[in-house]
């Protein structure tokens, strides 16, 4: 274990591309059959057939290890399994398993990799393939990265077949009849005069019996489940107030805790006065805990005015007190010293640009907060010889590690019972709830305590989205854009997160110029550098990551230089557009959005297209300069993602993605004073309202070649849309958000 | 003070400025009702109060003394569900799911005062109540199909 430690310490890489140096010595791990964790403590009588199935007389159960914060990817997981295990959907239960390593994600790789996603040269795949080898030593079982479906799609229909084929062989056993004789439908086996052998009767004999491998998986053209419109496992629940999320957990005598914690992030608490706090009705404890006071009382309300009752001092941020400072910071950074990498150099982009550019532009991106409707919030337990932390967490193992390192546990007795989550848009893959109830717990052995963060400490905590800028310039000729030269320059969020994890991220970050230097535009000479803005306030992955900035500088410079150049914005895309499926992406989103229709005056048609995770997703908005504002009144949205596996959720992920993307480019933005957030709630970062939401119009195309997620990939494109659209309506060019800043929305 | 919650009545012993969220929630147990701001901005705490849709996290229990409260539980339940949770499950509204309850109660109070909302309608009685994933087209569609619900033609 403790080489293994070693090297996930030193080599976690997500979302960084210098990975080679930690690959080569992993092969012999690499190859090795991860150990199932159901095979431990395992009832008499019940089976299972690898880390995803578990049947005994009573239940069928099937864990699905990646979180669900309302992407639906307990169903979709589930419905996987399902799918060749010949089960419907209400004839099994879910657990969302323990932490492990055999959990590890098979899909990040493809993110890792400084690889355009459609390149599928010997190397590219190779590098996927080490990258890939590396999650697994490393049990990396992490949610994110638009990965779910990916990772799961092959591993977990192999997981149903296999328990399906043992499930037949033990029939066989039982009945004496030839395996090749039975079928399986609806949880059971049927033996050829039609009797049926429900699985969970078959599970004493099949848990004498060695699981028979089977990878041999079902034509998608006898899919039940996959592919068509399912009504969602947790729907129903929440739809009735009857699903517990981690903040709904009671326990018998469970004490209450809230944290009043430096608001200037990372900075120290030097002294506080606690003598109101100690005296208010409820509050059993005043504790000490990093950088801040936890109270602990018989009630969450009771617990938050305390915490907020207790004077404190703060030390100074670690960073610029002032937001002029960090965009300053921004502005300097685009100098040689700070260039990352150029990760896009097509043609000659110094010999071919004009005297006089056709633009020349900057575009600003802000801090933006993730603020799931769920606070931050985790139960803890600390006994004497394990602990028990009752949270929803996409990085499980990391924070398993997180608790045992404060609590003095080894991570193996440190139990991690996932949660449901409240929203997460990257937020839960920090630790701040994790370390702070450790800390609590720590404190009082033995006792059961919910700590939960009100608004205001979740917005002061928050790690948010980089901040960044760009600045653009191109030519054309024509009536067409013959160069695009774009400088994005960025604080590292991967670098900044990877500190938390205890995970140096070397090399240059992919992220900085995500969404920009992969577009598939064949511009004959056509640039993309990436500057590294020195460390500022702490940031994190927010929903899309790089591609939600990037993406933006590089679609709006586009744009204005269609602009210049006289020519169609959907038009010229098209043209410059070297990849089939994102150019059918481009047609599709034309054709469905009517683009063609001439617009009255008054109103504006943009469209954008950015790739993300592999993802191309073209967005066609539509507004209306009204005497309130701007009114947005259409969306058309078309991705391409291989194939729709779960068309529903498909839908809302992609509606919601571009509200998210909207919404955020709309009114959203964190800004530093005195060191502080001084957006603290809802009221001054509210993203979307429900009557500023627009009609959506989503297709999904299938002729890529890889199977992709859509969780993030349709935020990226919004904003530019939006800005590009809003130009037309008005003939105003917003190039920084939130774009409030210069024009009103309804 | 005394509480009817969900047609069943408590007798309640707290500070009369403690939010009625959280006598819901830490004193009764009550879990439906959720914690999103705190200051009136999310609706994630939405209840009904002799009827009208309010802010829980706004309401002082003292203020809520002697009155009938409805939470989502007392609504309907999933073996015996409201007409508005019909539709949101119909049309699989839900994504993380947190602020529904609240938005369910919001819809379930407007539409017993407009049977037959306009999109102008459903916009005003709607935009309070914030959702982070997004799901406010689904929302448009399942408030319309619970209002036909409701006046009985579905």
């Amino acid at each position: 274990m403790g080489r293994l430690k070693t090297i996930t310490r030193r080599t976690f890489l997500v979302g960084s591309s210098a990975f080679a140096g930690g690959v080569a010595f992993g092969t012999f791990l690499a190859n090795k059959e991860l150990e199932n964790p159901l095979a431990q403590n395992l009832k008499a009588g019940a089976a299972t057939f690898n880390p995803w199935v578990l049947i005994d007389e009573q239940a069928i159960t099937l864990i699905v290890p990646h979180m669900d914060m309302g992407q639906g990817v307990a169903s979709v997981q589930a419905a996987m399994i399902a799918e060749e295990l010949d089960l419907e959907m209400d004839q099994f239960k879910i657990s969302f398993g323990v932490p492990d390593a055999a959990y590890y994600n098979t899909a990040l790789a493809a993110e890792a990799v400084p690889f355009r996603a459609t390149d599928t040269s010997l190397t590219a795949e190779t590098m996927r393939g080490l990258v890939g080898s590396l999650m697994k030593i490393m049990g990396a079982q992490v949610t994110g990265g638009s990965t779910t479906v990916p990772d799961g799609l092959n591993k977990l229909r192999v997981a149903g077949a296999t328990a399906r084929e043992t499930l037949k062989l033990a029939a066989s056993v039982q009945s004496g009849v030839p395996v090749e004789a039975l079928t399986t439908v609806s949880a059971a086996v049927v033996l050829p005069d039609g009797q049926r052998l429900p699985y969970t009767a078959l599970a004493n004999t099949a848990a004498q019996l060695k699981p028979v491998h089977h990878d041999t998986l079902r034509d998608p053209s006898q899919w039940r489940l996959l592919g068509q419109p399912m009504q969602r496992l947790d729907v129903v629940a929440k739809s009735t107030g009857t699903l517990d999320y981690g903040i709904d957990l009671v326990f018998e005598d469970m004490l209450y805790a809230a944290v009043n914690i430096n608001p200037r992030k990372g900075a120290a608490l030097k002294a506080y006065d606690d003598t109101h706090a100690q005296s208010m009705r409820g509050v059993k404890q005043v504790l000490s805990v990093t950088n801040g006071v936890a109270v602990v009382a018989d009630n969450t309300w009771r617990a938050f005015k305390a915490a907020a009752a207790i004077n404190c001092e703060w030390a100074p941020a670690p960073y610029p007190a002032e937001q002029a400072d960090h965009w300053q910071a921004v502005a300097d950074s685009f100098t040689e010293e700070r260039l990352d990498k150029v990760w896009r150099d097509d043609g000659d982009v110094q010999a071919n640009m004009a005297a006089t550019p056709a633009v020349q532009t900057e575009y600003k991106a802000p801090y933006v907060a993730h603020q799931p409707l769920e606070p931050l919030n985790a139960v803890i337990r600390v006994g004497t010889e394990r602990v028990d932390i009752w949270v929803a967490h996409q990085l499980p193992r990391f924070a398993q590690q997180k608790v045992a390192a404060i609590t003095g546990h080894e991570a193996e007795h440190v139990y991690l019972h996932q949660q449901y989550a409240g929203g997460s848009f990257g937020h839960r893959l920090e630790f701040e709830n994790v370390i702070l109830a450790a800390e609590i717990g720590r404190q009082l052995p033995g006792e059961t305590i919910k700590l939960t963060f009100t608004r205001e400490q979740d917005f002061a905590q928050d790690f948010t989205r980089q901040i960044g800028m760009a600045r653009g310039t191109g030519a054309v000729a024509n009536g067409q854009v013959t160069v695009m030269d774009l400088q994005v320059a960025t604080v590292s969020s991967s670098t900044s997160q990877g500190k938390r994890m205890d995970t140096p991220m070397p090399g240059p970050d992919k992220q900085i110029t995500e969404g920009a230097w992969n577009l598939p535009y064949a511009i004959p000479h056509f640039k993309v550098a990436a500057y590294r803005v020195p460390e500022l306030a702490p940031t994190s992955s927010w929903r899309s990551v790089g591609a939600s900035t990037a993406g933006f500088f590089a679609d709006c410079l586009l744009d204005e230089l269609i602009h210049a150049a006289g020519a169609d914005p959907l038009a010229e895309r098209i043209r410059l557009c070297d990849e089939p499926v994102a150019k059918q992406v481009l047609i599709e989103a034309g054709r469905l959005s009517g683009w063609d229709q001439p617009l009255p005056p008054n109103r504006g048609r943009g469209i954008a297209l950015v790739e993300s995770f592999g993802v191309p997703v073209a967005e066609v908005v539509e507004v209306t300069n009204t005497e309130q504002g701007i009114r947005i009144d259409r969306v058309t949205v078309v991705a391409d993602v291989g194939q729709v596996i779960d068309p529903i959720n498909f839908d809302n992920l992609v509606k919601g993605g571009v509200v998210w993307g909207l919404g955020h480019a709309m009114n959203c933005q964190i800004t530093y004073a005195d060191g502080q957030a001084e957006q603290n709630n809802y009221h001054r970062h509210a993203g979307m309202r429900f009557h500023q939401c627009p009609d959506i119009v989503v297709k999904g195309l299938e002729n890529a070649r890889q199977i992709r997620g859509i969780g993030e990939p349709p935020v990226p494109p919004a904003a530019p849309a939006l800005a590009n659209a809003i130009f037309v309506a008005t003939g105003l060019r917003i190039r920084e958000m939130p774009f409030d800043q210069h024009i009103d929305f309804v | 003070m005394k509480l009817t919650v969900n047609g069943k009545s408590h007798d309640i012993e707290v500070e009369g400025d403690m939010p009625l969220l959280w006598v819901l929630r830490d004193e009764l147990q009550l879990m439906g009702t959720k914690y999103g701001c705190g200051i009136a901005q999310c609706g994630a705490c939405t209840v009904h109060l002799n009827g009208l849709a309010v802010r829980s996290c706004q309401v002082p229990a003292s203020a809520a003394d002697g009155m009938s409260i409805t939470t989502i539980e007392g609504l309907g339940q999933p073996e015996a569900l409201h007409a508005v949770q019909v539709a949101w499950i119909e049309h699989q509204v839900a994504q993380c799911g947190y602020c529904q309850g609240g938005q369910i109660m919001a819809a379930s109070s407007f539409l017993q005062f407009k049977p037959n909302p306009s999109d102008e309608d459903i916009d005003r009685a709607m935009s309070a109540n914030l959702c982070r994933c997004g799901t406010y087209p689904k929302i448009r569609e399942a408030v319309k199909t619970a209002a036909a619900k409701l006046r009985g033609e579905v």
